[in-house]
């Protein structure tokens, strides 16, 4: 019997498999992916259609870390089952694998809402290295010129940038009544779809397609949107990329508790006891809006991989929590995105911000009480983990905060108790 | 490990270090060339920090628990186990930030030509670092220092 068993083995279970072996040298791993390759950087599938990385520079691990943290891969099958009383997982291959202590690291799936005509050949979706693959090659099979990105998300303006890189003709179409909503506000947001613009992508918002149609004298073959007012806008590849859900359905019909994701403790440990969840099917603890819900980012799963792995090998560790934060690199405009970045109205916070309209730069710090709860900052980034220091130690910043937003805010800027104690000075 | 410390009190802010960093990270290691000529422009990783009348120097520290390393997309970012090194891989970077959204120094450096970060690698190679060695007034020290 294995000791611990992990299924999914991406950043949550790469995150676990590396803290288990951190205090138990010994104890049996077995992994297990329905991805014959699953150590690859999943964000970096856009660079893959790019062209900018191949698969062996897309290996966050590389191909020896199975063996070398002594962890059995099972790789290229699927789990189909979970029995607990019998503390056991089944896979498709008709083989048991029982354990001792289990973690759930399955992820994200694809939201594919429904639309008119999503059979057709050319309709994608955007999270899996099978997904880059499958659009380059059709991008090279078809010569398609042009594309339409349904969603304007992390995940939507990625994989526009890979295919504009690509040479395509783009038109993204969002929901929202802007790109990027989840992250940044309206002046923010209105910066980056100006960059976005001049890259020669279309964007339309405020509305969704209804409708996938075929091309002329090949209606099988994608040929054009029609969008939820009507336009149309003619393409030969559409990659909807609305957003990710989590992959629950090995616990469905099980008790373990899901609320939109596996619900967890704060050692990330689900309501059955040995079964842990981490990563984008978790609900994890968000320490800005102090409560648990869903935020799949790659960092964070990696690090609720990790403390799963601590407490299922016996070392107890809490999750501190983390908070929607994204950093961007598309399209040249580094931007960062962090907690209560686009609050509504609210008397409780106090809303700083700076913008230079010529150097494109926008910085926007949200406090509540003097402590930093939210942050946006555009085209000039350098200091923002300092930023982020202060916002998850709940810093009062009240002495120096007409100092956050300037140009030459660093360390030096801190009251010399909190450079000692960040050992930056003697 | 050995590690570099900034003493507060001795630093003039004159930035050589920041000028020495640069040279020594350059394809060059000419200081007219590496700031007029050479592409990409090699760039310092350490910063002096200045709010008058206080000024120190800062580069990567080499966290114990380094957040930039799990929090790296690509795994070019890596912890050495025997060195203690924090280790960046030029390579393997794809220029995502997300390691200087979580350094809380602020010691992750974009390089915007090549699209990727840069940070201090100590100088490996180096007997001392090159910020170390040419401070004028011995206000960087690189000494064993416990994690
Ligand atoms: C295009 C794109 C860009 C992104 N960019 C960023 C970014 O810039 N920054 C950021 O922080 N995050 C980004 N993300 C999100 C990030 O990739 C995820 O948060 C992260 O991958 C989550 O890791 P995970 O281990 O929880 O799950 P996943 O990476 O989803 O991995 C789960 C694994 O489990 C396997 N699995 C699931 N169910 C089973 C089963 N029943 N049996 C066997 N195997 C199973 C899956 O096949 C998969 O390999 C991006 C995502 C995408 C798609």
């Amino acid at each position: 019997m294995a000791k611990y068993v992990i299924v999914g083995a991406s950043a949550a279970g790469i995150g676990a498999v590396e803290a288990i072996r951190d205090v138990d040298p010994v104890g049996s791993i077995t992994i297990i992916s329905d991805e014959p390759c699953p150590q690859y950087s999943r964000p970096m599938i856009s660079d893959f259609v790019s062209g900018k990385a191949d698969f062996t520079k897309m290996k966050c691990r590389d191909d020896e870390f199975w063996k070398q943290t002594n962890a059995e891969a099972i790789l290229g099958k699927k789990a189909t089952a979970l029995n607990l009383a019998e503390k056991a997982v089944s896979l498709e291959s008709g083989e048991k694998v029982p354990y001792e202590k289990l973690l759930l690291a399955t992820g994200g799936k694809p939201f594919v809402p429904k639309m008119d005509g999503q059979d057709k050949d050319g309709v994608f979706t955007f999270t899996t290295i099978k997904d880059a693959v499958q659009i380059a090659e059709k991008i090279d099979a078809i010569s398609a010129k042009s594309a339409v990105v349904v969603g304007a998300g992390l995940i939507g303006i990625s994989v526009t940038e890979a295919l504009v890189k690509r040479g395509l003709k783009v038109t993204v179409v969002e929901l929202q009544d802007k790109i990027l909503s989840l992250l940044l506000d309206a002046k923010a947001s209105e910066i980056v779809e100006d960059v976005v613009k001049k890259a020669g992508v279309d964007i339309v918002t405020g509305q969704s397609v209804q409708k996938i149609v075929g091309k002329d004298g090949n209606e099988g073959a994608v040929g054009g949107v029609i969008l939820t007012k009507g336009g149309q806008v003619p393409c030969d590849l559409v990659i909807v990329a609305i957003g990710v859900i989590p992959r629950t359905e090995l616990v469905a019909g099980t008790q373990i508790k899901t609320n939109r994701g596996i619900v967890v403790d704060s050692n990330m440990q689900t309501n059955v006891p040995d079964v842990y969840a981490s990563g984008d099917v978790a609900e994890a603890y968000d320490f800005i809006l102090s409560q648990n819900r869903l935020l799949p980012l790659w960092p964070l799963a990696m690090i609720e991989g990790q403390v799963a792995g601590y407490n299922m090998a016996g070392y107890k560790t809490t999750y501190a929590g983390g908070t929607n934060m994204s950093s961007l690199k598309y399209f040249g405009i580094p931007v960062v995105s962090i907690g209560l970045a686009n609050p509504k109205e609210d008397a409780t916070l106090e809303v700083l911000t700076k913008h230079d309209a010529e150097r494109k730069v926008y910085k926007k710090l949200v406090l509540r009480s003097n402590v930093i709860v939210g942050m946006t900052l555009v085209n000039s980034i350098e200091r923002a983990g300092v930023l982020f220091y202060l916002m998850k130690n709940k810093v009062n910043v009240k002495k120096f905060k007409q100092k956050l937003l300037e140009d030459d805010f660093g360390l030096a800027c801190l009251p010399l108790s909190l450079q000692r104690k960040m050992c930056v000075v003697q | 490990m050995k590690r570099i410390i900034a003493k507060q009190e001795a630093c003039m802010g004159c930035g050589l270090c920041e000028v020495y960093c640069t040279v020594a990270h350059s394809k060059s290691k000419d200081i007219i060339k590496a700031y007029n000529s050479e592409r990409p422009k090699p760039i310092s990783r350490v910063t002096v920090e200045r709010n008058k009348p206080v000024s120190f120097a800062i580069q990567c520290r080499h966290c114990q628990d380094a957040p930039c390393v799990t929090a790296c997309l690509s795994g070019a970012m890596t912890k050495d186990e025997k060195t203690g090194q924090v280790t960046h891989n030029k390579e393997k970077c794809i220029g995502c930030w997300t390691c200087i959204m979580v350094c809380p120094y602020g010691a992750i450096k974009m390089d915007k030509e090549g699209k990727v970060v840069a940070k201090c690698d100590l100088c490996q190679g180096l007997e001392e670092p090159a910020c170390v060695a040419n401070c004028p007034n011995q206000a960087l020290v690189f000494k064993e220092v416990k994690p």
